[in-house]
């Protein structure tokens, strides 16, 4: 979505909800009994559902972000959920959010704080409430404040009772009790018919923000195909939660936050993985290759395993592993074959695989690995977003073992990036590592879908070798293409191409085993320049600068690009320049890049690691890449990046960014 | 020529999965395959580094003269190996094959017999790389049963890293890692993968040409994992260690050949025999003490694991009482038939669209 920014102020302000994007007030309907009800036109809200993992928030976020979809509007979501799949019941690390941002412009972030919270229990509202802004709208489900909830999270009052809440619009609703209400006929337990009461609350919001509803409708008729008395207990919650909000005296006002303007063509609504999973099915077809995927479960990488289990018509081969050595075998081993392999993991995973990318490198056949980073070191954060296996795609193995490595920037953008990783596999036959992250994984956008015959043709770059290429009518499975200094790759079942490859260092051309020192450094600088001449094919560097004469630059890669993107607007908007700099490719760096990083007076790099980037940079191009680095578990805030970027600018004071983390990163 | 495994789908009515076009066009390239090799056609130009008078020579020579019986084209033979000294096998044949890292060549032959059913794939493996470092695959190889064959070159001892004790070494073993004798329990190879549940498990002797190649036979006719035990001797690091099998004075008092439908009879003048013990299990008897009825019948399609695993503690480690031959043979549809068979089931409709694919689920227009 590239689209000219409409921003409008901010969503941090302490004026009544959603007034700062209100752009006009007019009278409408007049629900039964002569209520009469407004609606408020916003150019954007910042919704954030919270409530037990138990609550069917992220479904509840999910389908509230498809009606957004459907509607037209621009999105951005930020599922945020805890490791255990059931915590303790209303304890604080059993909450589960689900944020999203939609405009009738295009957003680049799901927003920095949120306009609406929805709290579904004392521990949600206790999680929550210091990141919605004063004057916010916060819905909470009254029936769950009881003593005991309330014990749990350490309250001594009832927040609902004690006017803690009165620095924002509090609305208390009996959520669960309407719900058991409107199902009191359905012939469900009291239980079961709980469980419906996140679809009230998705009916009082689609009410609120006049979202279509028959999405839903289908949505929950498909699921519970088999059980449509579940089927029907949703729907009539639904149904009751928007009629409620139609009724009510307590929502006064609707909103209405007009269609995006976007480029002409087909949209659907897509997560980072669901992207990333097309993306590898389409560089199969593209390739003519079978896919083959090897892969162990890992949060947050294993949608991509699911997704693609389910497009074997396509000839897409899944293969869950017993470990993450045995995905990665297996891809490789099938790569052999001929097929593109591919394994998807998490940083510990990668970890794990460290030795056949080595192999990989040194047999020289086509590989993609995916990494969806989360946070480490260790087990780390299974279900927060960072950015700090850079250094460990870049270098994890042993020996002299370079490996490209690219990035999306966006859940749409991981599409892209698939398939951008395929071609480099193919071309130049060498593992790809693709580092996507949690926050990509699980964020959604709507996504142009695109045409399926302009996707690139990757057949040139497979190329199988049937002849014999050497003098003497033989097969020299190392005999390079000049111009990629990719190897000849001969697959099992051609005829008079048999060769034997392995992880011994490889003689120049034949590939036979050779322990000669001169042979060795030969060929491991060659396999160092073929990764660099990956340079040679890709675009060059990404700059974002309208007016072309910023001083000051921010450079970012992955899934940064957003808040990034959604500061420097902040800050063009202020009336001061920045350029915004971001790497699909990392390894290697787009040919030009040491000579755009030198046009500015300061160069600026947020991370979600302590500076790996900027380490990479410091150390390739001598310039003074000063690092911005947070590990929170969660995207960058804008209006943060916006502050530092601003103060780089004002001051021209290296201060201005965070130096014990640059300091951190460098000795 | 009998019968052979090209790890083709079980049942006719299962074609092959789906291979792309790209592959079967280089498949193709040459034309008919040639399948009338003789043993120099599977040499390759490699000098054999293995020390002289290692038991490999006398495998690998065995396996050079008895693959071209297979009737398989050498191009549609891989060999996977991992790393030690048996793992160098893949350079001396003129097949293609995988050289690759230490434990993870089931890993590896798993992608590449579940990707292309076509081939016949081949693991050769030694005990540490199989059973130490590579343990996991090999025992999920094994229940999941793809089409592959394993070799596992048993010397008891690392040779490549000149002299450590190994996960099959006996208790007690010196060696510059154990001076005062190991600690650890050895595995027993063929207990291990039957109780992985394996289909297809034999044990041989390096020297035994006829022994070796007769299992090798059965081994590559087997759909599904096939994986052999070889007792290959290291006359380095732990030269003799099967003396007691091999040595004509002994060899014939510890050795009970596995012959399927006959009775096991066996020692000098048939004086030893096998019969089932009070507890399920199996024992060894005097034959002119039992009746001719209480001796075992070797069956190696017996579904139940049990009698093949009770059949492998026969022997001790020491190697008294080794059954030698195939333990198990038993039918089950293979790993990669059954991929191949649910991409074939996925495709009845009709091959994937990428259009449709990616305009699935919800969409809207924006004009």
């Amino acid at each position: 979505m590239e689209v000219e920014p409409l921003m409008t102020g901010t969503n941090s302000t302490a004026a009544p909800s959603h007034s700062s994007g209100a752009v006009t007030t007019t009278v409408s309907s007049s629900a039964p009994g002569g209520l009469v009800k407004s609606v408020v036109e916003l150019d954007r809200v910042v919704i954030r559902l919270a409530g037990d993992s138990g609550d069917g928030m992220q479904l509840t976020g999910n389908r509230f972000t498809s009606e957004t979809a459907s509607f037209g509007n621009d999105l951005k979501t930020l599922p945020n959920f805890p490791a255990e799949i059931r915590a303790p019941t209303g304890t604080l690390p059993g909450v589960s959010s689900f944020q999203l941002q939609f405009a009738d412009h295009d957003v680049m972030t799901p927003g920095d704080a949120p306009d609406v919270l929805v709290a579904m229990n004392p521990a949600a509202l206790k999680a929550n409430l210091a990141e919605l802004p004063g004057g916010g709208l916060l819905i909470v489900d009254a029936d769950e404040f009881t003593p005991r909830n309330l014990a749990k999270v350490g309250y001594a009052t009832n927040p609902l009772e004690d006017g803690s809440l009165e620095g924002w619009q509090t609305v208390s609703v009996p959520l669960t009790s309407m719900t058991l209400d409107a199902l009191a006929d359905s012939g469900l337990g009291k239980k079961e018919a709980e469980r419906s009461k996140n679809m009230f609350t998705l009916g009082l919001l689609s009410w609120m923000y006049h979202r279509p509803t028959e999405g839903t409708i289908r949505f929950l008729e498909r699921t519970f195909r088999r059980k449509p008395e579940i089927a029907a207990a949703n729907i009539a919650a639904f149904r009751a939660g928007y009629n409620y909000g139609d009724t009510t005296e307590a929502f006064a006002v609707s909103y209405e936050i007009k269609p995006a303007p976007m480029k002409p063509g087909r949209y659907r609504n897509i997560s980072g993985n669901q992207a990333l999973a097309l993306g590898l099915v389409a560089a199969g077809q593209r390739s003519g290759l079978p896919v083959f995927l090897g892969a162990y479960p890992i949060t947050p990488a294993s949608d991509i395993l699911h997704e693609l289990s389910r497009h074997k018509s396509f000839g897409v081969r899944t293969f869950q592993a017993e470990d993450e050595i045995s995905g990665i075998g297996a891809a490789l081993g099938a790569s052999f074959g001929g097929a593109l392999g591919i394994t998807t993991t998490s940083g510990p995973g990668v970890a794990l695989k460290g030795e056949t990318i080595g192999l990989a490198v040194m047999t020289e056949l086509p590989l993609v690995i995916v990494d969806v980073q989360r946070g480490g070191p260790s087990t780390g954060l299974p279900t927060k977003t960072e950015q700090s296996d850079l250094l460990q795609a870049m270098f994890g193995r042993n020996g002299e073992a370079p490996v490209p490595v690219i990035a999306p920037r966006s859940p749409g953008d991981c599409f892209d990036a698939a398939v951008e990783a395929a071609r480099i596999a193919l071309t130049y036959r060498t593992p790809v590592m693709l580092l996507s992250d949690g926050y990509l994984a699980n964020g959604a956008e709507p996504w142009a879908i695109p045409d399926a015959d302009s996707l690139p043709d990757l057949k040139p770059a497979v190329g199988f070798a049937t002849e014999p290429n050497g003098e003497e009518g033989e097969f020299l499975p190392y005999l390079r293409d000049p111009e990629t200094l990719a190897r000849a790759w001969a697959i099992p079942g051609t005829a008079g191409m048999q060769h034997r490859i392995g992880g011994l260092e490889k003689a120049d051309k034949t590939g036979n085993i050779s322990y000669d020192p001169a042979n060795h450094d030969f060929m491991t600088r060659t396999r160092q320049a073929k990764i660099d001449g990956i340079a040679a094919s890709i675009p060059p560097t990404d700059v974002e600068d309208p007016d072309g004469d910023a001083r000051v630059a921010v450079i970012g890669w992955g899934s940064t690009y957003g808040p990034i993107g959604a500061a420097c607007r902040r800050i063009r908007t202020s009336g001061r320049k920045v350029a915004q700099i971001h790497l699909r490719h990392i390894n290697p760096f787009p040919a030009d890049l040491g000579e755009v990083l030198a046009r500015y007076d300061r160069v600026i790099c947020p991370e979600m690691n302590l500076g790996q980037l900027a380490l990479l940079l410091r150390a390739k191009y001598l310039v003074d890449v000063r690092s911005h680095t947070q590990v929170r578990g969660m995207p960058f805030r804008s209006a943060e990046l916006a502050a530092v970027i601003q103060d780089a600018i004002d001051t021209g004071n290296p201060a201005a960014v965070n130096t014990d983390a640059v300091n951190g990163a460098l000795q | 020529m009998t019968t052979i495994d090209l790890g083709m789908p079980a049942g006719a009515s299962i074609p092959p999965g789906p291979i792309a076009d790209a592959i079967t066009a280089s498949v193709e390239s040459h034309g008919e395959k040639q399948t009338a090799l003789k043993a120099k056609d599977l040499k390759t130009d490699q000098e054999v580094r293995w020390c002289p008078g290692c038991g490999d020579y006398v495998i690998l020579n065995a396996v050079q003269s008895f693959l071209p019986s297979l009737g398989i084209a050498r191009e549609d033979m891989v060999i996977v190996s991992g790393i030690g000294c048996s793992s160098r096998f893949p350079y001396y044949l003129n097949t293609y094959g995988m050289h690759s890292i230490h434990g993870r060549a089931p890993a590896i032959a798993t992608g590449l017999a579940a990707s292309r059913p076509d081939l016949s794939v081949w693991v050769v493996t030694g005990d540490g790389d199989a059973l130490s470092i590579g343990g996991n695959h090999l025992i999920h190889a094994l229940r999941r049963n793809v089409n592959m064959t394993i070799l596992l070159f048993n010397n008891r001892i690392y040779g490549l890293t000149k002299g450590q004790y190994s996960p099959t070494s006996e208790v007690g073993k010196v060696t510059k890692s154990t001076p005062m004798g190991s600690l650890d329990h050895p595995f027993n190879p063929v207990s291990l993968a039957i109780g992985a549940d394996a289909t297809f498990v034999g044990r041989a002797m390096d020297s035994d040409r006829k022994g070796l190649t007769e299992v090798l036979r059965q081994a590559a006719e087997h759909q599904g994992t096939s994986l052999v035990e070889i007792y290959q001797n290291c006359n380095i690091f732990n030269d003799g260690a099967f003396e007691l099998l091999k040595d004509p004075a002994t060899g014939p008092m510890w050795t009970i050949p596995l012959e399927h439908g006959k009775p096991l009879v066996f020692g000098p003048d048939g004086a030893s025999c096998v019969v089932r013990d009070d507890f399920g299990g199996l024992r060894i008897a005097e034959t002119n003490q039992v009746d001719a009825s209480e001796i075992v019948v070797h069956d190696a399609t017996r579904e139940d694991p049990s009698y093949a695993f009770a059949l492998s503690r026969l022997s001790s480690q020491d190697l008294r009482y080794t059954p030698m031959g195939v333990f198990r043979s038993v039918q089950k549809p293979s790993y990669d038939a059954m991929m191949a068979e649910q991409l074939h089931e996925a495709r009845l409709e009709g091959s994937g669209d990428l259009a449709d694919l990616l305009a699935g689920g919800d969409t809207w227009e924006v004009q």
